[in-house]
This record gives C-alpha cells, structure tokens and sequence, in this order.
C-alpha cells in the first residue's frame, strides 16, 4: 500500500471529556481508500467517541486527524463532506424521504433536476423507489434504516461513517441489512468507517477490524486474522467464544511453543505474547478446535475430562466438560459427525494441537 | 348478575369524580350560562309592565299611542314605584336612550299625587303623564319602553359591536361618539398580539436554552422561569410600577447615567407601554413551559445530521429546528394570546386610561354601571372569539400536538 491510499489517519489522538480521564489514548490509525473498517468494542471502549471527532462533534484533546493526508480538526463537520449514518437514524420527521435525501443537495444549492436525478439513483440503490412520499415515521425500521443510509450517500461522499446503525434492528432484519451494507460499499467503493459493539456484524462487513478496548486498538486485523491468531486474551475472548485457561509457563519447547501448567495439567502452546518461564499466561482454545475422544496419540495435547453437560443446539452440540480444574471447558461438535452416544457423566478424552492453543498476555480480575 | 361488577365500578368511578363534576359546574359552567343568558335575556322591564307592553304590540310606532296605553302604564308604573323596581326599570330604558331615567322614576313617583289630586284640569291620564313630564308627549319614551322590554334581545350584542336597533327596526351603527367597543376589541387584538409576538421572541431562545441544558442547569433554568410564575401576580404587577414609574428606578437610572434629562423621564407605566411590558413579563412563563416541552422532545442528533448534511446552523434551525419547534410555537402563542385578550389586573394597574383593554370595560360594566347584559355580551364575543382560534389551532396544527401534557 503506498501512502497514497491511506484515507483516513488518526495519529497520536487523545480524547478527555473531564480532563483527567482519557476516553482514547494516544490513537495511531489509518484506514485505506475504499476500505470498510469496523470499530469494535464494549461500551465506553471510546469507539463512538473515535468517530465523532472524526465527523467533527466532538474535538481531540491531543493529536491529529487527517482525511486525504489534510488536517481536519479546524473544520467544522458541514464543511468535512463526510456521509454519516446515526444510531437512531435521525431521519427528519416533518419531511419525506424524498425531501429528507433532497436536503443535502439542496444546501449544496443544486438544481432541482440534478437533485431529482441523484434522489432517485440513492433511492434505487437502496431499493425503495416508490417510497418516496411517505414520512419517516410510516416506515418500518429496516426501511428508515436504508433511507438514513441513502442520505448518508446521496450527496456522493467518500467517507461513510455509520454509528451502531442496526441496533434498533431485530435480529433477522439485522443480518439481512449487513449483508446489503456490504453490497452497498462493493458497489460504490466509498470508504466506510462503521462502529459496533456486536462481533458479528463487524466479521459479517469489515475489510478489517479494531477492537477497543479502553480507549486504546488491542488489535486491528482482517476477521479471520482476529478470530484465527489473536494475539491479547481479551480479543480472543471478544470474538467468537473461546476457553480461557489461566496457567503459568513451565518450560519452552522451541522458539514457538510452550509448556503451561494449568490446574495440574501440563499443555503445549503457541507462544503469542513474549513470556518466560514463571510469566502468567492466559491460554485461548477455541471451542470448535477439541476433539472428544481422539485417536490415540493423535495430539500432544490429551487430558481426561468428564462431561457435565449436553445441549443440542441444531447444526453443534455444544458439551460442557470438567476439565483442567474447571467446569466450564466448553466443546462444540458439528453436527455431521453424530456425538458417539455422549452421556452426561462420561469419563472422556480431549486433546488439541499446540497451534491452536495461543497463550496470551495473562488477564486477570475476570475469572 | 355478570354486568353487576363492571357497573359497579362505573358507579364508584363517578362517585369519585363526582365532587370534581360539581364543582366545574357551579364555579364555571353555571356562571358562564348566567352569564351569556343575561346578555340576551332581560325580563326586568317585561315583568314590570306586562301589560303595557302587551298594548304596545298593537302601536304602529307612529304619533302617540292610544289613551288605553296610557292608561295601563301609569298603573303598572304605579305598582312598580310601590314594589320598588321602578329604579331597575328606569335605568334600562335609559340604556335605550339616555335621558329617561328622570321621565320614568318621576313619573311613577308623582301620578299618585296627580291623580288623587282631583282638581287637575287634565281628565286623561296622558294629560296626566304629559303634566309630570312633558316627555309623554312625544313618541321616543313609548319606542324606548317597547325596546327594553323585550325579554329576549339582541341589543347588547348590537350595542357591544356598537350597532343599535334604529326606530324603524333596521340595523344601523351606533352614532359616531358612542362607537367605544369595538375600537376596544381591536385595541385588545392587536396588544395580544403585540404580547404574543414580544413573549416569542423572549421565550423562544430562553425555551431552546433549558432545553438543551445539561439536566442539572436545566432544572435551575427552569425554577428561575417559574418563580416569578409562584409569586402574585399583584406583585408583580406593582413591581413593575415602582420600576416603570416616572420617579422609579428605571428612570433613575437613565438620569444618572445622563441618557434622558432629569425633565425628560420617560412615561412607561399608566399607558399603553406599562401593559405591554408587565403583561409580556407575566405571560411569558406560558409561552417558555409548551415551547420548552416541544423542545426537549427534539433529539439534538437532528442538529448533528443537519450539520453532517452540509448545512449551515442557520440552514439546519430554519429546515430542521424550527418546522419540529412549531407545535410549541402554537400551543405558546395560542395560550398567551387567549390570556392576554382576557387580562384585567395588570392593564387595570398599570394600563392607565390608554392601555385598558376589553376586560377593564366588562368588569366595569359588571362592577360600575351594573349593566351586566352588555358585560355579557361582551364577554360572550371574547368566548368566541378564543374558540375560534382554538379551532383555527386545531385545524393547522392539532390540538393534540400542543405539548402540554
């Protein structure tokens, strides 16, 4: 990627509401041209907070904003060209959804055809062409939704950004107007910041992920990177479901893996965080990753267990086991396998490979 | 039996608002009936001189009526002395026409004597009457006397608009130095009006300011906004008067500070400026609550996706702000100007003689001239006159947007 595409930066910002505490801290990130890049945290991660100095409601504390390698602190948000989709779509009530696409146009003072044409096409990309007249209140959330998206866009800007856009949304709705964002933004190519505290949504749209975490990026990656090869405990924990085991490192096998003894059990795993011997660790096995009852010898990885627990949840079953000193080692089995006649009590088997058992920055306080 | 329970509660639901019921009727709604009855209803002269009246009926209204008229009425204005009504009698065919009051009252004090004395050359009792008063001889006491003696009239509502009854029964104005009331009205619209507009322009940027207000600071804001609202209004009205006055503080002031000479103070209070000021004082609390209320129901992300939009903050108050803001705007304004047109403290104390508006002259009529028919009357064309601009609202706008609850 050559500098040229970064579209927008932010270096070194900081962000304090009260002066003493920092809602971000020292925020080094930059998003490529036509990227779609999701803001991912818990609430108060300071993840709203990013995108509006970014809109320009809110102003940094330290740092520089750029969009197109230009500051941008010193301009007020009407003058940032920057589409914006809100939290509870802020469609206005008193007009149409003609008129409401019409108004960015009309402040821009463009003819009334060319605002005819381009309400039309934002309309049409949305699918709600013959919605037109109607208020926003005689529509149904999904279609108050796409409007407030079609507002966002009709002015043709280069930089969307959507702030928790589809929470009022129930689930089926939401998932269908994920994947007609992500259509969206393949189609237009415009550059979408997108902010979220629902994991799925964000693995569902984004070219890449920032998970927040008090104010600060734990990690920025690809969905797959993140779910795949977290590389901070509360990542893992954050996307997708995960078994974390508290141990302590008892001796390297190589430069990558490591031994960790956790409730009395010896296990291999990937070193991610740097660590040596004695160092607390938190390790992080995906739930899909452990096979009940391997063959022998399989993994270098096999303990006892004993299940304390089945539900079948359609396409997994999901067992609950006692193991490592914990009762709430979860595995999932996909469903084409069958379960082996599993009972509840069982005495069974379970191992991994050392890869997929990452040892991470220790977390502790949240056991 | 099934029924038994739900009518029960009916029952106990009425008994409870019951008290409420009664009270609404015997403070508003039978006063306000009285009220407008009086205004078209007047039996005191019909029932004084039921028959006289009744002769009257057959009078072509031309030349004098016959001598059995004159008869029936010198008896019936007899009987009326005697039961001490004739003062009532007199002074409403005096509204009819000013200068009867004496005609009547003495006449029916003097035929007694007149006609025990004997020795009278006159053997008619319209020589009789002619002798007492020599108005008898002429028609105007007789077309006076048939007028106020109708039980149901229009002359009040005829009189508040200043039209009257023309001898000839047609409908005419009011001669030119009796035109009084509906300069009166006109005067009382157009200081609502001027009131409204004062306490919008006032009230709208304090209204947006506590509505925008962090929770805390809106609460103070809101407590400063209500208690001139708790303290009397009399008060208030007198505070304005030792700030307005020629010798007040105001204008002490401005001398001190050499912007008017000490012979140049400015006359603000007792005139029309006075009313204006007190009463936009005293009425903007309703116009500040219904805008207030609006208000906050506007989210502030409205403004924000304004902005993002491109608009300028003027563009986005005029688009966005002030078309959601109106229902308050309306609910205020109607509130205030409903008020001001039926103000009678504040323009009574501080008005002086050019800033009296309608409800000074109701309450003069009610308290001084004891015309309540015309108190009615004019009290009647006020009621009107706010529902028809509460209709007016409701059609453009929709009571039930208002805000207020």
């Amino acid at each position: 990627m050559s500098g040229n595409d970064v579209h927008v930066e932010f270096a070194g910002v900081s962000k304090s509401y009260d002066g003493r505490t920092l809602v971000v801290r020292d925020l080094d990130l930059s998003v490529r041209t036509g990227e779609f890049v999701t803001l991912l945290g818990p609430s108060g991660s300071g993840k709203t907070t990013i995108l509006m100095m970014l809109a320009g409601f809110q102003t940094p504390t330290g740092g520089e904003i750029r969009i197109g390698g230009r500051p941008i602190q010193n301009l007020p948000p009407r003058k940032r060209g920057i589409g914006m989709v809100f939290q509870n779509y802020a469609l206005f009530p008193h007009m149409s959804v003609g008129a409401n696409l019409a108004f960015p146009l009309e402040v821009r003072g463009m003819a009334a055809e060319e605002r005819q044409a381009r309400v039309g096409r934002a309309l049409a990309l949305v699918r709600l062409e013959e919605l037109s007249d109607r208020r926003p209140g005689q529509l149904s959330g999904g279609q108050q939704q796409r409007v407030a998206i079609a507002r966002a866009l009709v002015f043709e800007p280069e930089l969307v950004l959507m702030d928790e856009p589809l929470g009022a949304l129930d689930r089926s709705l939401r998932e269908e107007m994920q994947y007609e964002i992500r259509r969206i933004h393949r189609s237009l190519g415009v550059t979408i910041v997108y902010v979220t505290h629902d994991q799925q949504e964000a693995m569902v749209m984004s070219d890449r992920i920032a998970v927040l975490r008090d104010g600060v990026v734990e990690q920025i990656a690809p969905p797959e990177g993140l779910y795949e090869e977290p590389e901070r405990a509360f990542v893992a924990s954050f996307i997708g479901e995960n078994n974390r085991l508290h141990g302590r490192v008892a001796g390297m096998v190589d430069r990558d893996v490591c031994e960790v003894e956790t409730g009395g059990e010896m296990v291999r795993a990937l070193k991610v965080a740097p660590c040596e011997v004695g160092d607390h660790v938190t390790l992080s096995i995906r739930p899909e990753r452990v096979e009940i009852n391997p063959e022998p010898g399989r993994y270098r990885n096999e303990l006892r267990a004993e299940v304390e627990d089945l539900t079948f949840l359609g396409d997994h079953l999901r067992v609950r086991l006692a193991a490592c000193a914990r009762e709430d080692f979860i595995v999932k089995i996909p469903n084409v396998l069958g379960h082996g006649g599993l009972l509840e009590g069982d005495a069974v088997r379970i191992g991994w490979t050392a890869s997929d058992c990452r040892a991470l920055n220790h977390e502790g306080g949240d056991e | 039996m099934a029924g038994n329970p739900a009518r029960r509660a009916r029952l106990r639901a009425l008994a409870l608002v019951a008290p409420l019921l009664i009270f609404v009727g015997v403070t508003f709604v039978a006063p306000l009936a009285t009220m407008l009855m009086r205004s078209v209803h007047d039996p005191v002269v019909a029932d004084a001189l039921p028959e006289t009246l009744a002769l009257l009926e057959g009078w072509d209204g031309d030349g004098l009526p016959a001598e059995a008229v004159y008869e029936t009425a010198a008896r019936e204005l007899e009987r009326s002395n005697e039961e001490r009504t004739i003062g009532q009698v007199a002074g409403r065919v005096n509204r009819v026409q000013g200068g009867l009051r004496s005609v009547f009252t003495s006449t029916a004090r003097e035929l007694r004597d007149a006609r025990l004395d004997t020795g009278a050359a006159q053997d008619t009792w319209r020589g009789t009457m002619t002798a007492i008063d020599s108005a008898w001889a002429d028609p105007a006491p007789w077309h006076a006397l048939r007028t106020a003696g109708e039980r149901f009239t229009s002359r009040h509502y005829l009189n508040a608009v200043d039209m009257e009854r023309l001898p000839d029964g047609a409908i005419g104005r009011q001669p030119e130095e009796r035109r009084i009331y509906l300069r009166l009205f006109g005067r009382t619209m157009l200081v609502s009006g001027a009131i409204t507009v004062l306490c919008l322009l006032l009230g709208y940027p304090i209204a947006h300011l506590i509505a925008r207000a962090p929770p805390g600071r809106a609460d103070l804001l809101l407590v400063l906004v209500l208690v001139p609202f708790w303290t009397s209004l009399l008060v208030r009205t007198t505070s304005w008067i030792v700030l307005l006055q020629t010798q007040g503080v105001i204008n002490d002031v401005l001398v001190a500070i050499g912007l008017v000479g000490d012979d140049g103070r400015l006359a603000m209070v007792y005139n029309m400026t006075g009313t204006l000021i007190a009463m936009t004082h005293v009425l903007l609390p309703f116009m500040v609550l219904p805008l207030y209320s609006v208000m906050r129901g506007i989210p502030p992300q409205y403004m924000s996706a304004a902005a993002s939009l491109g608009a300028t903050p003027l563009q986005a108050f005029l688009r966005v702000y002030l078309p959601q803001s109106l229902p308050g705007v309306g609910a205020g304004a109607l509130l205030v100007f409903i008020l001001s047109i039926g103000f009678y403290i504040t323009p009574a104390l501080v008005g002086g003689s050019d800033g009296q508006l309608i409800s000074n002259m109701i309450a003069y009529h009610m308290q001084t001239s004891l015309n309540w028919g015309l108190a009615g009357a004019l009290g009647g064309i006020l009621l009107v006159g706010v529902l028809v601009l509460y209709m007016v609202y409701d059609r453009l706008v929709g009571v039930e947007r208002m805000g207020l609850s």
